[in-house]
């Protein structure tokens, strides 16, 4: 269910590694508790966050869910398909469904995440 | 903490993989699998059946019962005829809101519908004023059941073999102890059921075997939001009077008295706020409580008491009350105000 090769957060995102950048979304679990996503609010190319700094918001029907970067970066890409389209989010939260690219300040960071099994241990216990 | 309440149709939810969250004090079904989304448009399109086995149902028999709701609800009860239903306010002395009820004229008696999150405070203040000649109390055994959308009455009178063909609306009729009625609260059509809470899980599968789509308390609220209608705790509450609600006709002012008159009669000359519907652009959405701004951004002249993302118009509608007219306002919206149009609050209605 959760990808083994990404790495989580205890807020439920996900960060895929490639080189020194990060590719950022949200677990299905935080997509399933969302319901259907229907308006995503993320930063423009070029701003700076730290790690767990909020970036942006993820919008339900029913709720607002804030989005920490799980990494200290700059922001290189974002998904642009989300404007239009912020249910590929729940259809598919870990390709399609990614959020935004940051350029890492920091990789030494990602030693704090958790892996998979970690973050699948993390929703057993009911965090 | 007090222990939360089920309905009878709780395990039918929990199998059919419903979220569950608390509401008034209840376990109650948010959205099943299939989303909030696909709810609301099944209802839209073709039916859904609710649980709302969570609201009051209150009972008034005697021959003091029509005086009684006379003297605590707004609207004017002697005009039910037998069988008939009306929309009606409880209002407080300052002629703000106990509570928004449909009142059911039976051969023999009245019953209250009552917010789940109000029917024990509806209760106790119609029993306040009630003489020895009315009997008030709960409708104990019984739960509501709704069946709403453009389909809701022919699946209705399949399913239940109940000649409803001439059932018109705000009438009820009795089939098989079940009390039928042609109301509802979304801005479709459809019926509401009053059942025996033995017979309930029994009818509840009649319709899901029948293909009818479960809905839960999202789609509910998205729904009658759509339709403009008020939700007690967002749009009144005790500070906000049926006027301010816009239901003014739902307030009798030709009653020789009723609860709150004198201050109704005396607000009715200068509302302080009215309800609004406001669209805006964009995809962020209005939440309780979001500050209403005049259109250049410059002044407070509102608050949002709901807001949503329509699943039937693709954009972010609220409902606000405002203290001045407006056509143009921006809401705030952590932290930046977005442009919005004040509307009709009826954002949708059924096509007759």
């Amino acid at each position: 269910m959760n990808p083994e090769n990404l790495k989580y957060s205890k807020e439920h995102e996900w960060v895929k590694v490639e080189g020194n950048v990060a590719t950022i979304g949200i677990t299905h679990y935080a997509q399933d508790s969302l319901g259907d996503v229907v308006y995503v609010d993320i930063p423009k190319v070029g701003k700076e966050f730290t790690s767990m700094q909020e970036f942006g918001v993820v919008e339900s029907v029913k709720s607002v869910s804030s989005l920490y970067s799980p990494v200290s970066g700059k922001v290189i890409a974002h998904n642009i398909e989300l404007a239009a389209h912020p249910e590929i989010i729940n259809k598919d939260p870990y390709d399609q469904g990614w959020i935004i690219k940051l350029e890492m300040a920091n990789p030494s960071e990602l030693n704090s995440l958790l892996s998979s099994s970690d973050y699948e241990a993390l929703l057993k216990s009911g965090h | 903490m007090e222990q939360l309440k089920r309905t009878p149709l709780y395990d039918k939810h929990v199998g059919l993989k419903a979220k569950i969250v608390p509401f008034a004090g209840w376990e109650m079904p948010v959205s099943y699998p299939s989303g909030i989304i696909s709810e609301h448009n099944a209802v839209r399109e073709r039916a859904g059946i609710f649980d709302i086995g969570h609201m009051g149902i209150i009972k008034i028999e005697g021959e003091g019962a029509l005086a009684l709701i006379q003297h605590v609800a707004t609207n004017d009860a002697s005009l039910l005829e037998i069988n008939q239903c009306q929309y009606s306010v409880l209002c407080n002395e300052k002629g703000g809101t106990i509570d928004d009820i449909l009142v059911y004229r039976l051969p023999m008696s009245y019953i209250i519908i009552a917010n789940a999150s109000n029917a024990d405070k509806d209760l106790a203040w119609i029993k306040k004023h009630a003489t020895a000649k009315a009997n008030v109390g709960f409708y104990e055994n019984y739960c509501m059941l709704s069946l709403q959308g453009k389909d809701a009455l022919k699946v209705a009178a399949e399913v239940l073999n109940a000649p409803l063909s001439s059932l018109k609306h705000n009438r009820l009729f009795w089939w098989r102890d079940i009390i039928i009625s042609r109301t509802g609260y979304t801005g479709d059509d459809g019926v509401e059921f009053i059942v025996s809470k033995k017979e309930l899980a029994g009818i509840w599968d009649l319709f899901i075997k029948k293909g009818v789509a479960p809905i839960g308390l999202g789609a509910r609220d998205t729904l009658r939001l759509e339709a403009g209608l008020p939700l007690y705790g967002h749009e009144y509450n005790e500070e906000t009077s049926p006027l301010e609600a816009g239901y003014s006709w739902a307030v009798k002012f030709g009653k020789a008295s009723f609860i709150g008159k004198e201050a109704l009669l005396k607000q009715k000359e200068a509302l302080p706020k009215h309800l609004v519907g406001i669209s805006l652009e964009g995809r962020a959405i209005p939440r309780q409580g979001a500050q209403v701004y005049s259109g250049d951004g410059k002044n407070i002249i509102g608050i949002v008491t709901s807001g949503t993302y329509s699943p039937t118009f693709k954009r972010p509608i609220a409902l606000a009350y405002l203290k001045t007219n407006a056509s143009n306002v921006a809401v705030e919206i952590r932290g930046e105000k977005l442009p919005g149009a004040v509307v009709d609050k009826a954002f949708y209605k059924r096509v007759k």
